[in-house]
């Protein structure tokens, strides 16, 4: 399944400057691996050394925070959007 | 202009004005304390946590501060601005009230009360400080527009602040938000967006932009740091009008749980200097039950804050995944205080007690913090004879709806002394 990541500027350096990246994967863990294998590094940004989100970034399947949903194990249809965003203190 | 890979819009001026962050140093990351230059960047380029300002202080006095102009800027030398800031077109926010709460002391049973009363701030909130502080950063980093995801009462400082400084403001909003407060921004801009969602949904939109769009500063996302350093002023206004001491204990309300960790830098940095004397002091977080992360992973012993779907009457508080919460929960636990909640109907109830007993009337943020002062006093969690600071963050007419139901005439009456009589008021 062929899905669709935004990337932060904080991460563009492993994609080339590219703001959206295509990636593969049922799962939202499956599509990092993929994307790990195109931009080497780039999980170990997102997930911290046990292997879950790190704190201050917000993963998103289409409009939901993951968190609200299965976490890594969430679904992620062909055509799906995926943002990856800082988290932000600050209302 | 920082070289280092960061967050940023990329203002369209890369140069740095010498001495236009006052005396900051540097940005730091709160978790892994990775340094970063000065630049509109947010997120660590290591491990997303927070950047935060670095300082190096110099030596400031008490006479120097008391020497300054009645608003944050007396404080100029602890913040992220240049020395020449009141020369800037801005809102001089600031130096609000403290008043002592005899009546709201005896009501609750607390011996020496005060409320910080940020009602009285330019528009109405204690946002008017942070935006002060940002302004100044988006100025001198050439931002071309002045932009924020609001729950209300930021929208309405940045519309005005925009609107004061000349430059383009686009703030943007939950739909659903109060009517006062989306006027009170639509009438100093043309670009107020209202978004379908939630808090966090505006809030995730407003970091894709921030991403996208060149000189575009939004104040509490790639300005971030420099923006939260104007919390800090609620601490020094309060330990100066205490006579230059720390209260004992303090209750804040919390969102993002940004201005509660901004107060207590504030505390830590005015005994670092010597300005006052270091001792123990207590911070108490609140939240609205409806929205209650932070108060519900502290009862749960918990450091992970679990995000929520917020519902609640309290909607400037309703940040259902406060990024901040982690440090709230640091902090209340370290001091010995504690993080309450509390429901809707007690979010009224204490904005109607403030009100008849103070004559404050506070929008539900405000009475969410005194109505956890209420709750903590009656749980035994908050020490009565301990002098206590309660902070009031914005004005009731903001959000008029909450009590609007619930008060109202005791009596309508003909125009006519026996009718009057007849009510049992005279």
């Amino acid at each position: 399944m062929s899905v669709s990541v935004r990337i932060p500027t904080i991460l563009r350096t492993y994609t080339g400057g590219e703001s959206e990246v295509t990636a593969a994967g049922g799962t939202l863990a499956e599509v990092l691996d993929d994307l790990d294998a195109s931009y080497a590094g780039i999980k170990g940004r997102i997930l911290d050394e046990a292997g879950q989100l790190r704190r201050f970034v917000n993963v998103y399947v289409g409009n939901e925070d993951v968190r609200f949903l299965d976490n890594l194990a969430t679904a992620t249809p062909d055509g799906t959007q995926i943002s990856v965003i800082p988290a932000v203190a600050g209302g | 202009m920082s070289t280092v890979v960061a967050e940023t819009t990329t203002p369209s001026e890369p140069t740095l004005r010498e001495g236009a962050f006052g005396h900051a140093k540097g940005l730091s990351c709160r978790e892994c304390g990775h340094a970063v230059e000065l630049g509109p960047h947010y997120a660590c380029p290591e491990c997303f946590g927070p950047l935060e300002i670095a300082y190096d202080f110099p030596q400031v006095t008490r006479e120097e501060i008391e020497a300054g102009p009645a608003n944050i800027w007396r404080y100029k030398a602890l913040l992220p601005v240049p020395s020449d800031i009141e020369q800037s077109p801005n809102m001089e926010p600031g130096f609000t009230r403290l008043l002592r709460a005899n009546n709201l002391g005896r009501e609750l049973g607390i011996d020496n009360l005060w409320v910080k009363d940020d009602s009285t701030n330019p528009t109405n909130s204690f946002k008017d400080r942070v935006v002060a502080c940002a302004l100044s950063a988006a100025t001198e980093f050439h931002a071309k527009v002045f932009a924020c995801p609001s729950t209300g009462n930021l929208a309405n400082a940045v519309a005005a602040a925009g609107a004061r400084a000349g430059i383009k403001t686009v703030v943007f909003i939950p739909s659903n938000l109060e009517k006062p407060k989306q006027v009170n921004s639509a009438v100093y801009t043309d670009s107020l967006i209202a978004v379908n969602g939630n808090y966090d949904d505006v809030n995730k939109l407003a970091s894709e932009i921030a991403g996208e769009e060149d000189g575009w500063a939004f104040v509490n996302v790639n300005v971030r740091p420099y923006y939260a350093e104007g919390s800090k002023t609620l601490g020094y206004e309060i330990a100066e009008q205490l006579g230059w001491r720390l209260p004992d204990q303090i209750v804040i309300p919390v969102a993002s749980g940004s201005q509660l960790t901004k107060v207590d830098k504030a505390f830590q940095e005015l005994i670092k200097l010597g300005l006052v004397e270091d001792k123990p002091y207590k911070v108490y977080g609140a939240q609205a039950e409806g929205c209650s992360p932070v108060s519900v992973a502290y009862k749960a012993g918990v450091d992970a804050i679990r995000p929520v779907k917020p519902d609640t009457i309290a909607k400037s508080l309703a940040i259902g995944n406060p990024a901040d919460g982690i440090y709230v929960l640091d902090i209340c636990r370290r001091t010995g205080g504690a993080v309450e909640d509390i429901t809707d109907d007690q979010v009224r109830e204490a904005i109607v007690l403030l009100a008849r007993t103070e004559g404050i009337f506070t929008e539900t943020a405000g009475g969410t913090t005194v109505g956890v002062l209420k709750k903590l006093v009656e749980t035994g969690q908050l020490d009565t004879s301990l002098e206590t600071v309660v902070i009031n963050t914005g004005h009731g007419l903001k959000t008029l709806d909450a009590v609007a139901d619930s008060v109202g005439p005791a009596a309508t009456i003909d125009p006519s002394y026996a009718a009057f009589a007849a009510t049992g008021l005279a």
